[in-house]
């Protein structure tokens, strides 16, 4: 992970989700999109975290990678909690479709319906897709 | 507040359009950008979804996106706009955010 | 209005820097600030001074080096994702500079808006 900057920024607070939309290792954006979002933590920002479709790959639990010789970040979901990162939401229909329940993943999270997500994106300040 | 979305893949590729437009609410606009203008074809298999919400969310192609493809002839889904990259800035600071269905 | 842009995806295999570049030159002609556009992922790869592309065709590169050239755009390439990808200062092209992720969230909360383009 990167080191995080000095936050020398005295600004505002602004409501930031960050959407996971895709499955781990196949490509780079979860990996990648998970350094965003802890270092948007450390900038004090009101910072949720949104798996909708295949993100919800992300956050399965048992992730085994040494086979494929990638590194296994799902860990770092639980550091989240650590950087103040709490508001981790999971779409209901997401999660069902591809039959899995929340005992398959590796964090709490909270599930959500997906109009719950559809209002919970209207109240964002700005949205990042991985 | 209410969204922008875009999407930049084809319905028949990889169906973005159907997870934006299940999460789009209603008052929300959607602008089908790069690949994602062949949803904006009229008749095809996907074009039943968006229709559906007609009325309730407004869509948008980005017109050079659609010329660029050939499809300036072909007909469009009913009620769909088309915009320039300025009609693409223009949505961006009319809707309070922009979410980018990548 | 200020504009953060985001960049995800490298030149040609996507279109995403082209839509984001198209985009932005709209933006500074309707009077909008661009508070930065900042590449990511294998946007990074937009940076890369060593591109040749065909003469017949747009030069990815070359256009984000013009637009900063001309109007002041700040291009930020994020240094953990450059790493990643090999490229160093040596291989930037005029007007890139590489920096951390906290350009990207600087640039969403003193932005009005932060449009993303990618895959």
């Amino acid at each position: 992970m990167e080191d995080f900057e000095d936050n020398e920024f005295d600004g505002p607070i602004k409501k930031f989700m960050y959407v996971n939309r895709k499955a781990p290792y196949g490509t780079v954006y979860a990996l990648e999109g998970l350094e965003v979002v802890l270092i948007t933590a450390a900038f004090d920002q009101d910072v949720c975290l949104v798996f909708v479709d295949d993100g919800v790959f992300q956050i399965k639990k048992d992730q085994e990678t040494t086979g494929i010789n990638m590194k296994n970040f799902s860990p770092t979901y639980r550091a989240l909690e650590g950087y103040d990162v709490e508001k981790i939401y999971v779409e209901k229909e997401s999660l069902e479709s591809r039959g899995f329940s929340e005992d398959d993943l590796v964090i709490p999270v909270e599930i959500l319906s997906s109009a719950e997500i559809s209002e919970l994106m209207d109240a964002q300040d700005v949205i990042v897709t991985f | 507040m209410a969204l922008l979305h875009t999407v930049n893949k084809s319905p028949f590729e990889r169906n973005v359009i159907s997870d934006c437009l299940r999460l789009a609410k209603d008052g929300s606009a959607i602008l089908l950008i790069e690949d994602g203008v062949y949803a904006a074809l009229e008749g095809t298999s996907a074009s039943d979804e968006i229709t559906r919400r007609n009325g309730s969310i407004k869509f948008f192609a980005l017109g050079p996106d659609i010329e660029a493809r050939g499809l300036s002839e072909k007909s469009l889904i009913e009620g769909l706009t088309l915009v320039d990259y300025s009609g693409f800035v223009d949505l961006v600071e009319e809707y309070s955010s922009v979410q980018s269905w990548l | 209005m200020k504009f953060g842009i985001l960049v995800n995806e490298g030149p040609f295999t996507h279109q995403a820097s082209d839509s984001a570049y198209q985009f932005t030159k709209a933006a500074i002609g309707k009077g909008h600030e661009i508070v930065r556009v900042f590449f990511y992922h294998d946007g990074v790869n937009n940076s890369n001074k060593l591109a040749d592309p065909p003469s017949d065709d747009r030069n990815v590169v070359k256009l984000w080096s013009d637009l900063a050239a001309e109007h002041g755009v700040e291009l930020i390439v994020c240094v953990a994702a450059a790493m990643r990808r090999g490229i160093n200062d040596d291989l930037l092209a005029a007007g890139f500079k590489i920096s951390g992720l906290g350009q990207l969230v600087e640039a969403g909360i003193i932005g009005d808006r932060l449009v993303t383009f990618g895959d």
